[in-house]
């Protein structure tokens, strides 16, 4: 187990060294950044100026290993816009955003798992092909149309929640909502799929032919088995809907880290930007790492991989 | 009351195999129905010059946020009334098909041939190959898609080519993971090893042998990352950094009607729904196609 764990935190910090490699360069590929910087309208000697005031007329690896190496401290360097140090604008904007990502975590356990179980237990019924048939439709819908459907609803219509902002739980409820629906088809399934195996094998049938209720049997039995891989999978999913949020606090004006990102792309903040792509593939990184050690402990074949 | 008089050649001869794989195909009402939707939107983006009954980029600013027909003040003059600049709204919409079924499928095209190669090699090759891909695709999983996106369209200049472009060298990974572990699958059977002994090159197991067998998951997976790149374009659309304007994307449409929606919500519920469409039509070919190609793989 130590050495599986040693491999993969070794793999996982590269994975992270490479990502932070590629998103430099594309930052410094795709563009100009000094011309972005001076804006559209400035002469040719004010971009020659910005250029040589951000050393972005450095060699390209002298540039990244500079950012790296202060990055490692935390230091992400200075917003262009704001004037002040990234890290600490990026970690005030950071609860919302986590917030956000596990509660609409937990929304969509709490409907999936349900779901799945039922789906599992009367195989081809009316409610499994409803669940069926709701995740085919809920997975053809664009988020953001979506959230804005429920803010006409929920916001104008029915006056029960703020229609955007950044405040109390309210403010989260919708986007929320909208964030997890695009994770509940693929917990249902497993759930679902999960929940047949399990009541397929040995096990149960011994435990019902002790005369078991049937409550202990599914929920202290099989459920507790069934539900293993769901545990990696959320993990993997809460790091996509981490990166994914920008759409969702976009909608919503919620302001949490996407919504840093998405402004300081219009104001061409870079600092800003590459720190956040730094910082939600680390969330991502960390926590897919998380779940592959959770499934090398719960599943010793595994390890020996 | 009439007597049948003669027997049905088709009910007493053993059917071919063709003729059951059509009768599947036409008793297959998810793959129908898909169908049916990608053809007609297919139909409206190939005849749009002739359906559209205004020019889309044509502004009338005494004639802004007209209602659809169904409401009060509606006029058959815009069936599906104005946008906030005058703009017949039915035209745009038509006219929007065309462009998200090209970005849809320039994406599915690009990602689909970086994806498969790597796929194919990675499950082919093995041993070390294999590791550096798997690095690959697990480096490019760690990018926030969306956020490396809109940055690249923010810097190279948002335009329909680079969505594409920049879309499709993202969504590469589902082909990669799914192309892999079915060539890996199929490189352990005997065929394979009879191409081997017959001197086959390399390249001619992947081109003849490999390819022809994994064509069935790749179909499935270019139907989701369709599916996939149209909505992700609509996001950045949305977001300001898509396709830009005055093009009738409809991610845009939905952006632009995101401030009038409150008096109009019009505005954003008819792009909205043929956005709807399209992604649920092309789903429902992929889960059809699945369902009809691979037996194994139904749940």
């Amino acid at each position: 187990m130590f050495v599986y764990f040693v491999k993969r935190s070794f793999v996982a910090l590269l994975v992270a060294i490479t990502v932070s490699i590629v998103s430099f360069l594309l930052l410094h590929l795709s563009g100009d950044l000094a011309q972005s910087l001076a804006g559209p309208s400035a002469s040719a000697a004010d971009v020659a100026q910005v250029r040589k005031a951000y050393g972005l007329d450095r060699p390209m690896a002298i540039q990244y290993l500079d950012w790296a190496g202060r990055a490692i401290h935390g230091d992400f360097g200075e917003s262009f816009f704001l004037k002040q140090p990234v890290f600490p604008i990026i970690a005030q904007r950071l609860p919302v955003t986590m917030t956000l990502g596990v509660s609409a975590l937990l929304i969509a356990l709490l409907v999936s798992i349900p779901l799945g179980i039922v789906a599992a237990l009367r195989p081809n019924s009316w409610i499994d092909r409803l669940a069926l048939t709701i995740s085919v439709f809920g997975q053809a819908l664009p988020s953001f149309w979506f959230g804005l459907l429920l803010m006409m609803l929920f916001g104008v219509t029915l006056r029960w929640l703020p229609v955007s902002g950044t405040g109390g739980w309210q403010y989260y409820v919708m986007p929320a909502i909208t964030l997890s629906y695009y994770s509940i088809p693929a917990f249902m399934r497993l759930t679902r799929a999960g929940m047949m195996e399990v009541l397929a094998s040995d096990y149960i049938r011994t435990a019902r032919a002790k005369g078991l209720r049937t409550m202990t049997v599914l929920f202290k039995h099989a459920l507790r088995n069934a539900i293993i891989p769901l545990v990696a999978v959320a993990a993997v999913q809460l790091g996509f809907a981490l990166g994914g949020s920008i759409v969702i606090e976009a909608v919503f004006s919620l302001h949490g880290v996407g919504y840093l990102g998405w402004e300081s792309i219009s104001r061409a903040d870079f600092p800003v930007v590459q720190a956040i792509v730094l910082i939600l593939a680390c969330f991502y990184i960390v926590l897919t790492l998380l779940a592959d050690l959770l499934n090398a402990f719960l599943d010793p074949r595994i390890r020996v991989r | 009351m009439t007597v049948e008089t003669y027997v049905d050649l088709a009910n007493v001869l053993p059917s071919s195999a063709g003729s059951v794989f059509r009768r599947r195909v036409l008793g297959h009402t998810t793959f129908l129905v898909g169908a049916g939707i990608l053809v007609v939107i297919v139909g409206v983006a190939l005849l749009a010059p002739l359906l559209a009954p205004h020019d889309p980029y044509a502004q009338d600013l005494s004639q802004r946020l007209v209602p659809p027909l169904w409401d009060d003040g509606g006029s058959w003059t815009h069936p599906l009334g104005t946008d906030q600049l005058g703009r017949d709204y039915l035209s745009r919409l038509i006219y929007g098909s065309r462009i998200s079924l090209l970005v849809g499928f320039s994406i599915m095209i690009l990602s689909g041939i970086i994806g498969t190669s790597l796929g194919v090699i990675a499950g082919y090759f093995g041993g070390r190959i294999d590791l550096v891909i798997n690095f690959i695709v697990t480096t490019r999983l760690a990018m926030p898609v969306i956020l490396v996106a809109l940055t690249v369209a923010a810097l190279a200049g948002s335009s329909l080519r680079n969505v594409i472009l920049v879309l499709g060298l993202l969504l590469w990974d589902r082909f990669a993971v799914v192309t892999r572990s079915a060539t890996l699958q199929i490189r352990a059977l005997d065929y394979v090893a009879a191409a081997q002994a017959v001197g086959c090159s390399t390249w001619r197991i992947v081109v003849s042998e490999i390819l022809p067998n994994v064509l069935n998951v790749i179909i499935i997976i270019a139907t989701i990352e369709m599916a996939n790149g149209i909505l992700l374009a609509a996001a950045l659309s949305f977001l300001g950094l898509g396709v830009p304007p005055p093009l009738p994307a409809w991610g845009a449409m939905i952006a632009d009607g995101k401030q009038y929606m409150f008096f109009s919500p019009w505005v954003i519920t008819i792009p909205g729904v043929a956005l709807f469409m399209l992604v649920l039509g092309i789903n429902l070919l992929g889960d059809g196609i699945r369902d009809l190609t691979a037996p194994e793989n139904r749940s």
